[in-house]
């Protein structure tokens, strides 16, 4: 990861050797720094959230069936597991979103790009406190704890 | 592994002003779903019990205020936006050849415009007072 990092700020160094080129996987790394990652992790969260939103219309159509329909549906989302799934989902929507920001802040502040990787200690960090204020409400409220 | 090859030799040929349109769009929608969804959150997972509140009455309860209402679509229209124009990027990467990626957009369109259609006939035609329903999964003001 050294070498990825110290890479990361010149675009005309060739890529290195590293242990993902030599296991075959080097086709897919880009210059392997912080930009990329949070690329993916961006490119991931919004796949995931779009896909989520596509059921989530759905099961809210049922309400058009009758309220014993659509309350039978909602009890799915009652279900622990459910709830672990909507607290990752959750968590996948606040990164994108505060990513998202970050994105925006890099094209329009002169000094952005500059900063993006402060941005990006700042996107973690207003994550985890967003986290920690929904987490405790929404696991007590799936887990009985409230 | 995936061939690499030259992006200048892309088949895809996409205008420069639509793609501006298309940064200006992910821009604009994304900044007003960071206010829809967080209200949507904020309302659906934190008051109550969360998630355990979100029943027939709740969401018949929000969607007597037009502001719910309005609220909703534009969550819906939005969302959806944002979502199939990221999905187009994600479809221009990594679907090869022409046909296969226009398949793709296509049938992506068709979904997104099928429940554009559903969501917005859900939101406003919703009947919280259904003939014969059990009084007590209703909203407190069927009477």
């Amino acid at each position: 990861m050294k070498d990825a990092e110290t890479r990361g700020g010149d675009p005309t160094t060739p890529a290195k050797t590293t242990t993902l080129s030599k296991l075959g996987l080097g086709g897919t790394l880009y210059r392997g720094s912080w930009g990329q990652w949070s690329w993916l992790l961006h490119r991931i969260t919004g796949a995931a959230v779009f896909i989520f939103l596509l059921l989530h219309i759905l099961d809210v159509a049922t309400i058009r069936i009758s309220p014993g329909a659509f309350n039978a549906v909602m009890g799915i989302y009652r279900h622990p597991v459910m709830g672990l799934g909507e607290a990752v989902l959750v968590a996948a929507v606040v990164l994108h979103a505060l990513n998202g920001v970050r994105i925006i802040i890099v094209d329009a502040w002169s000094q952005g790009a500059k900063y993006h990787k402060h941005l990006l200690v700042g996107v973690v960090v207003v994550f985890l406190i967003l986290m920690a204020g929904f987490l405790p409400v929404h696991l007590g409220n799936t887990f009985g704890w409230r | 592994m995936i061939p690499r090859r030259d992006p200048a030799k892309r088949a895809v040929v996409v205008p420069q002003r639509a793609e501006l349109t298309s940064w200006v769009i992910m821009r604009v929608t994304g900044a007003l779903l960071i206010v829809l969804v967080g209200g949507h959150l904020a309302i659906n997972l934190m008051t109550g019990h969360g998630v355990h509140s979100v029943d027939f009455a709740f969401v018949s309860g929000k969607w007597a205020s037009p502001f719910w209402q309005v609220w909703d679509l534009l969550l819906l229209l939005a969302g959806l936006g944002h979502g199939a124009n990221g999905m187009r990027t994600v479809i221009n990467d990594y679907v090869r050849g022409d046909r296969a990626r226009l398949t793709w957009k296509l049938v992506m369109g068709v979904v997104v415009a099928i429940l554009v259609a559903l969501g917005s006939l859900v939101i406003f035609t919703h009947d919280p007072c259904p003939h014969g329903a059990p009084a007590d999964l209703l909203p407190s003001f069927c009477g």
